[in-house]
């Protein structure tokens, strides 16, 4: 029985988002509907930010259109979105931490101004805790920067659904129970709820697949930057969810070696959960969703292997930044200095640099990794993402280090260029390197020898061998009987 | 604990200007007086201004460098055109707020560091200064010497100016909207865009009202020294900074405090008179004075430290 369906609050049509090589958002059409509760699920990278940025305007896609009540928008933004409704809780927590409660009620409010706004907001805000989160317990007006992490993510919750003369119509939740307990997340989906049956339509994004399965009305799974699943709220459950996020091609048989004979070079015990080891030859791989604590572990490594005061003369670890441009590298100097900085011990006498044995290196890797370049001495500004990251891994390999820890370092590289690096980090491992690798790539972890998967800063799971697969890590990389 | 986390980041400075005004009328009881109060700290009305103006910029997480030759400039204009065709000095000091707001509007959208330009910019203040004012000379316009060698019933004028200040800025900056958004900049800059707001209007806001203390501290100063010198206010530049973390504020996130920076302003002018009243010689001033402002910021430290202790994060 075909019923004229209500105009959708927001309709994205054919949206496609690319990052360099990368394709972040695949043609994807999302209509969100007045009095609907979407739950949206992807593993990291699938492209669940992507989709909530082009939604609340600030991201514009490169190809697409946005529509809101039936009319085509042209010129779609931060501001047009806030002003049809769309409000946002991000991941990353967005209020500013030196203003008070009011005072980020202001900000979030444009057209609370005027002689006596601080009384308004001080209504606004308090009127919108207690309704979201009776007995909250929560002072308005305090500085953000004194709330627990919890009582910030309250805060921002509150400031999303709150009304000042401008009601929300639809607003996105991304991760909004993280750091909530049982009852603050309980409290909040009853809201939701409350807010959907009168006619308020929320984007949900968690990872705890319990709470989407029993709040959305409509649950849609993406993966690589396309919609892979629809269906209703009964369509799907826990195991069916899971399944839906993984991949259904199947992937290269990596070579694996089983590793249980060796001996450990690397050893950590975490506060919780199970211990970590690495072995010599090793590719040991830490899974899991984004932020669960690999970065830390791997930071932790570095620190209890490598000496704070006095550099060593041998190296026992070396690492490979993933985000490049933050922390991998100088941006004024030429490739050549960029690759052999972390060797300059090797590479000089008496503490005098030998340009020809730092020539001869920068030589040797340029073939060996083909940095396409006419000449070692440009700027390393000058390569594609690409090369850089190549450097990246040249500097790392070219030192004495027998560890080396990598932090999601193919993060947009293309795939010609992963192939590479792949076949060099197998190659190295056969020589009797270590590699700690933590990706939130699926297909980087196949390649393997083993693997731990993280959840809330611990190791809930090892994986070996033929157990490394997609199901598995994503089973367990999700809360719920299933694990 | 019911002791707010801003009340212990005042109390620093309080202490640290009671402690020396303490100093200062135990080796000369004379100062305890009208005159004596007014003499101490009638120098510290432009610095406190030009704190301030520093902590305007440093609220929206840049650095000014160019603060001294700034207020140098502005001295410069005040002591001639201001004083002999005012209708074309206050020309001038209007386009110079405007390129201050065009200077922060350039900081933002080519994401160039303000150090750098600032550092740019003070060669440029500087060298008009000396265009406009070669040699030390001009005369201060009647109304700005008059303000500043009135004399109010009760305190000083040096006080009740420093006080009006404090206030002023406090409604200014802490109380109204436009002070949240600037702050707010500071704060969380891409949460108050994706509240909607134009990052670029907040930065030229701030970097114009800047720059309008900043004119204020060399009206005030050519007020006070009744003529002007290309170089009067050098020392501007880092007093203001020192002024503006004395009082609590901190060089990124926007944590300022306008009250606390006018309280710098004083703690650091009475830093150099109470050193003169230990008889020090001048040769050993800079560096007591250093001194001095190490140990109160190393007693902030301390107490930032405590206060990450006790609060919840």
């Amino acid at each position: 029985m075909p019923q004229p369906s209500p105009p959708a609050v927001l309709d994205v049509a054919n949206a496609t988002v690319r990052f360099g090589e990368v394709r972040a958002l695949d043609d994807v059409s999302l209509s969100i509907l007045p009095g609907e509760c979407i739950g949206l699920v992807g593993h990291n990278g699938a492209g669940k930010s992507t989709i909530v940025s082009v939604i609340n305007g600030g991201l514009t896609p490169q190809q697409g259109e946005i529509f809101s009540d039936g009319s085509r928008l042209a010129a779609y933004g931060i501001g047009v979105a806030r002003g049809r409704g769309v409000r946002s809780v991000f991941q990353e927590l967005s209020l500013c931490p030196n203003l008070s409660i009011i005072e980020n009620t202001r900000i979030m409010h444009r057209t609370l101004g005027g002689f006596g706004w601080r009384n308004r907001a001080r209504a606004i805000i308090a009127a919108s805790l207690d309704l979201v989160f009776p007995g909250h317990g929560i002072d308005v007006s305090g500085k953000v920067g004194a709330l627990s992490i919890a009582q910030r993510q309250m805060v921002e919750i509150a400031m999303a659904f709150s009304d000042a003369g401008h009601p929300p119509r639809l607003v996105i939740l991304d991760e909004p129970t993280s750091s909530l307990d049982a009852g603050l997340a309980a409290q909040l989906l009853a809201h939701v709820r409350r807010f959907v049956a009168t006619g308020g339509a929320v984007i949900l994004i968690s990872h705890m697949l319990n709470e989407i399965l029993e709040t959305a009305s409509r649950i849609v799974v993406m993966k690589d930057g396309k919609i892979v699943a629809e269906r209703g709220a009964g369509g799907f459950d826990h195991a069916g969810l899971v399944e839906a996020m993984g991949s259904v091609a199947t992937h290269q048989a990596a070579i694996r070696r089983s590793t249980s004979a060796l001996e450990p070079v690397m050893e950590l015990s975490l506060p919780k959960g199970q211990p970590f080891r690495a072995c010599k030859g090793e590719v040991v791989g830490l899974a899991g969703l984004g932020g669960h604590g690999q970065t830390r572990m791997l930071l932790a490594l570095f620190d209890h292997h490598s000496p704070q005061w006095w550099p060593r003369r041998d190296p026992a670890v070396t690492f490979v930044a993933g985000d490049r441009r933050e922390n991998g590298i100088f941006d004024l100097w030429s490739i050549l200095k960029n690759m052999t900085v972390a060797s300059l011990g090797d590479l000089s006498r008496r503490g005098v640099m030998n340009d020809a044995s730092e020539a001869k290196r920068g030589a040797d890797w340029k073939r060996r990794i083909e940095i396409r370049t006419p000449d070692m001495e440009n700027s390393i500004l000058s390569l594609s993402g690409g090369n850089q990251q190549k450097v990246l891994f040249a500097r790392a390999l070219s030192t004495r280090a027998p560890v080396v820890l990598m932090d999601d370092p193919m993060r947009g590289v293309d795939v010609g260029t992963k192939q590479e690096v792949y076949g060099m980090i197998r190659a190295e491992a056969e020589a009797g390197r270590t590699f700690v690798w933590y990706s939130t790539e699926m297909e980087e972890m196949q390649l393997c020898d083993r693997v731990y998967v993280f959840r809330n800063g611990a190791i809930v799971m090892e994986l070996e061998g033929d157990a490394i697969s997609e199901q598995n890590i994503l089973r367990a990389s999700f809360e719920g009987e299933a694990a | 604990m019911k002791v707010s986390t801003d009340t212990l980041r005042l109390a620093v400075p309080v202490a640290s200007l009671l402690l020396l005004l303490a100093g200062v009328f135990y080796l000369q009881p004379r100062a305890m007086s009208y005159n004596g109060l007014n003499l101490l700290f009638n120098l510290a009305v432009p610095i406190a201004l030009a704190t301030i103006a520093q902590m305007l910029i440093m609220a929206v997480n840049d650095l000014d460098l160019s603060m001294g030759t700034f207020v140098s400039f502005v001295a410069c204009v005040a002591a001639t055109y201001l004083h002999d065709t005012p209708m074309l000095g206050v020309v001038i000091l209007l386009a110079a707020v405007a390129a201050y707001a065009l200077i922060g509007v350039i900081i933002y959208l080519r994401d160039l560091p303000s150090i750098v330009v600032t550092l740019g910019m003070s060669f440029v203040w500087a060298g008009l200064a000396v265009l406009i004012l070669p040699a030390p000379g001009g005369t201060a316009p009647a109304w700005a010497r008059a303000i500043m060698i009135s004399k109010p019933p009760l305190m000083p004028m040096a006080i009740v100016a420093s006080a009006l200040l404090a206030v002023f800025a406090h409604l200014l900056i802490m109380r109204s909207s436009l002070g949240v958004l600037i702050r707010g900049v500071g704060g969380n800059q891409r949460s108050v865009q994706r509240a909607g707001w134009s990052i670029v209007a907040a930065r030229a806001g701030a970097y114009a009202l800047a720059a309008s203390f900043a004119v204020c501290a060399g009206i005030c100063l050519v007020g006070l020294t009744t003529s002007a010198d290309a170089n009067i206010a050098l020392r501007y530049t880092l007093l203001s900074i020192a002024g503006v973390i004395l009082g609590g504020g901190e060089f990124t996130g926007g944590r300022i405090s306008p009250i606390g920076a006018v309280i710098g302003a004083l703690t650091l002018t009475l830093a150099g008179s109470f050193l003169s009243f230990l008889r020090i010689s001048p040769d050993w001033q800079i560096g007591a004075q250093g001194a001095i402002l190490i140990i109160v910021l190393a007693l902030r430290l301390l107490l930032n430290r405590l206060e990450s202790k006790g609060g919840a994060l």
